[in-house]
């Protein structure tokens, strides 16, 4: 028995080899792609997006696909990985920010297989990173929250002091200010990307303080609901959110990750792909801003429209000098665009809004 | 901005009001039982789906509460009939109850409570009693929902200390064995009361979804049934105690949204760790003054075995 166990193992070990030195060639056979998520689909937020681009790569290229959900930021991700390769995965999107040193580590044992990182920094020969410029799209809904507020005050549910999170509240501050000078953003943190219960609460404080349009940068819609049940407004985040909250939800800054998988995944199987980091922004649809809803002002559809054309042209950059942070000090000297490392690695708010950043330095 | 503060504050701790009683139900009949999270996610998505599907506010209430009970009845087979270990089994029942939530909610994301549930959920003001200076507003403007939170804690206390029934049940968890002796029906009553304490605790779960939040989102209690077993300890078994332990727990975990808009210059990070902080204190404070009344139930997560010395 056992001599029998020992030759079949060995020869799948060879099969398995035959396999990896075939290339590209057997790739294009029989592709598919692994995702691994670090909440559940069912979110209706961040994985909900990712798992709608998941759907449609399996629509419009007929790929078979994988997923594991709510997997931690841990060394776990490192056998998810390998299980998905022994599934026969080829291309791997590992969405979440903690899973890089692990898909880094694996990705040098797999040499044969196309490893992609959403929102890190970190790559090799066979592992890019991808994100998305949201700020763009915020920038956008910044105008919409503007346009419609009556107290001057915007509450903003946000979930962690981080660059991706400050950078964000920026860009829609400065979307607020550009058609409301007057107006404040005022900024409640959670510490948590999850906790319906939380997101909720943190929203009616915001609203009891007077606030009249609600947004967040949370995973889930429980601001949304805080804003329908006062009679408020709301921006959501990650996917449209209209059928949550019908009378409040105005628009959402969103993100299609669908053409970005569909895009890579061809590239896999052409044999054309190489590694490499990608932060596409409006023009490229990866990010974008949801369709107007009849809560939103209608003076607004123009002007988003306007400044929507104009970012993508490359005439409007979001972040432009000059630039004030809240103690009134320039930032951003006039005329200067702000550098993609600077954005990254931004630890300070616009003068308008009203908030504190905890940096623990 | 207190008293909105404080009317916040009710509604947070209202899930953890149903859960803890049931918790404190369960531990009277001297089981442990470490599903709580997991029977408050099958309560919430049962109530949830049958909210949607039946459109009505009693038949979302009644399938939550069967559904925290049919938790319970896997546990007290389990652990009763079977006498397996407690601890172990309620963990399993966690994460089972998690499970089964995520997939019953498959395709529920993004669907909103029906309108004849959310306006018989609506908040309703007491005449008399909301116009109470202050308090009033804060506890009496609220959703039947919470005002059934209110009752059934009365009526727990009545029932446990005041009546022949609720006597047996906490003979039976300080001394089985003599409990059995007098002729108690201990599988009948374990059963009853852990089965009824999960049917409240599936409650707690649907407040959740039908009223707090209210879509589904996948774990939605995200861990409000682990902080309701601490509570436990909190409330010494007592359901009167629930009206402090609840609702203080429900304050600690928003102060600090109110707070940072208030310009006081506390980190929200000492705020996050709050209710986990106050709740090592007050294990400190009740096991330094030991006295009877506050020792857990004697059989607690002990399997009984008759004749068996």
């Amino acid at each position: 028995m056992r001599k029998i166990g020992f030759v079949l193992s060995l020869s799948l070990l060879l099969l398995a080899l035959l396999a990896g030195c075939s290339g590209t060639d057997s790739v294009s056979k029989d592709m598919v792609a692994g995702f691994i998520y670090i909440g559940p689909p069912g979110d209706h937020g961040w994985t909900y997006a990712q798992d709608k681009g998941r759907l449609m790569v399996e629509k419009e290229l007929g790929v078979r696909t994988i997923y594991k959900e709510s997997v931690p930021e841990g060394p776990e991700v490192k056998d998810v990985i390998r299980n998905m390769i022994d599934q026969g995965a080829k291309i791997i999107f590992a969405g979440s920010f903690g899973y890089m040193d692990y898909v880094e580590e694996v990705s040098k044992e797999y040499p044969d297989i196309i490893f992609l990182h959403c929102s890190g920094y970190k790559m090799t020969e066979n592992m890019g990173t991808y994100f998305g410029r949201m700020y763009q799209a915020r920038y956008l809904s910044g105008l919409v929250a503007g346009l419609k507020t009556k107290t001057g005050k915007i509450g903003y549910v946000a979930a962690f002091e981080i660059p991706e999170v400050i950078r964000g509240i920026n860009a829609f501050a400065l979307g607020v200010r550009d058609v409301n000078p007057d107006a404040k953003v005022y900024v409640r943190w959670t510490h948590t990307w999850y906790d319906p219960g939380k997101e909720t609460e943190a929203a009616k404080a915001l609203l009891d303080e007077k606030c009249d349009v609600i947004a967040q940068h949370q995973d889930t819609a429980g601001p949304q609901q805080a804003a329908e049940a006062r009679g408020a407004f709301s921006i959501g985040y990650n996917s449209d959110m209209y059928s949550i909250a019908p009378r409040a939800y105005m628009t959402a800054p969103i993100w299609n990750w669908g053409p970005y998988f569909i895009d890579q995944i061809k590239k896999a199987m052409d044999g054309t792909w190489t590694s490499g980091s990608y932060w596409g922004g409006l023009e490229d649809g990866i990010v974008d801003l949801a369709p107007l809803t009849p809560n939103a002002p209608a003076e607004a559809r123009e002007i988003v429209e306007e400044m929507r054309e104009k970012i993508i042209s490359g005439e409007f950059h979001v972040f432009e000098g000059p630039l004030k942070d809240q103690s009134g000090k320039i930032r951003l000297e006039k005329g200067h665009v702000m550098s993609d490392e600077m954005m990254l690695s931004i630890d300070w708010f616009v003068s308008n809004v009203v908030g504190r950043i905890e940096t623990g330095k | 901005m207190l008293s909105s503060f404080l009317h916040a504050a009710v509604i947070a701790g209202t899930p953890l009001v149903f859960a803890i009683l049931g918790e404190i139900l369960t531990e009277r009949a001297g089981k442990l039982n470490l599903g709580v999270e997991g029977m408050m996610l099958m309560g919430a998505v049962v109530g949830f789906k049958t909210a949607l599907l039946t459109s009505h506010p009693l038949w979302a209430l009644f399938g939550a509460a069967l559904a925290g009970a049919a938790g319970a009845l896997i546990f007290s087979f389990l652990t009763v009939t079977l006498r397996s270990n407690q601890v172990v089994t309620g963990l399993a029942l966690t994460i089972f109850g998690t499970g089964f939530a995520s997939f019953l909610g498959q395709g529920l994301a993004g669907h909103i409570v029906p309108a004849s549930v959310k306006d018989f959920f609506h908040p309703v003001a007491l005449p008399v009693l909301s116009r109470i200076p202050f308090l009033g507003e804060a506890l009496f403007h609220h959703s039947i929902f919470v005002y059934a939170g209110y009752i059934i804690i009365i009526a727990a206390y009545v029932y446990l200390f005041k009546t022949r029934f609720g006597l047996n049940l906490r003979a039976l968890g300080e001394n089985t064995a003599a409990a059995d002796a007098a002729g108690i029906n201990i599988m009948k009553y374990k059963f009853a009361h852990i089965l009824s304490g999960g049917a409240l605790i599936g409650l707690g779960g649907a407040f959740l979804s039908l009223v707090y939040v209210p879509t589904w989102q996948e774990n939605i209690t995200t861990g409000r049934g682990w902080i309701a077993v601490a509570l436990v300890i909190f409330c010494k078994w007592n359901p009167i105690r629930i009206f402090w332990g609840a609702f203080l727990f429900g304050g600690l975990d928003i102060i600090g949204f109110r707070l940072q808009g208030l310009n006081i210059h506390i980190s929200q990070y000492f705020f996050d760790m709050l209710p986990y902080i106050v709740t090592v204190i007050i294990l400190i404070m009740t096991s330094v003054k030991d006295s009877k009344e506050k020792s857990p139930p004697a059989e607690l997560g002990r399997p009984y075995f008759r004749e068996d010395k």
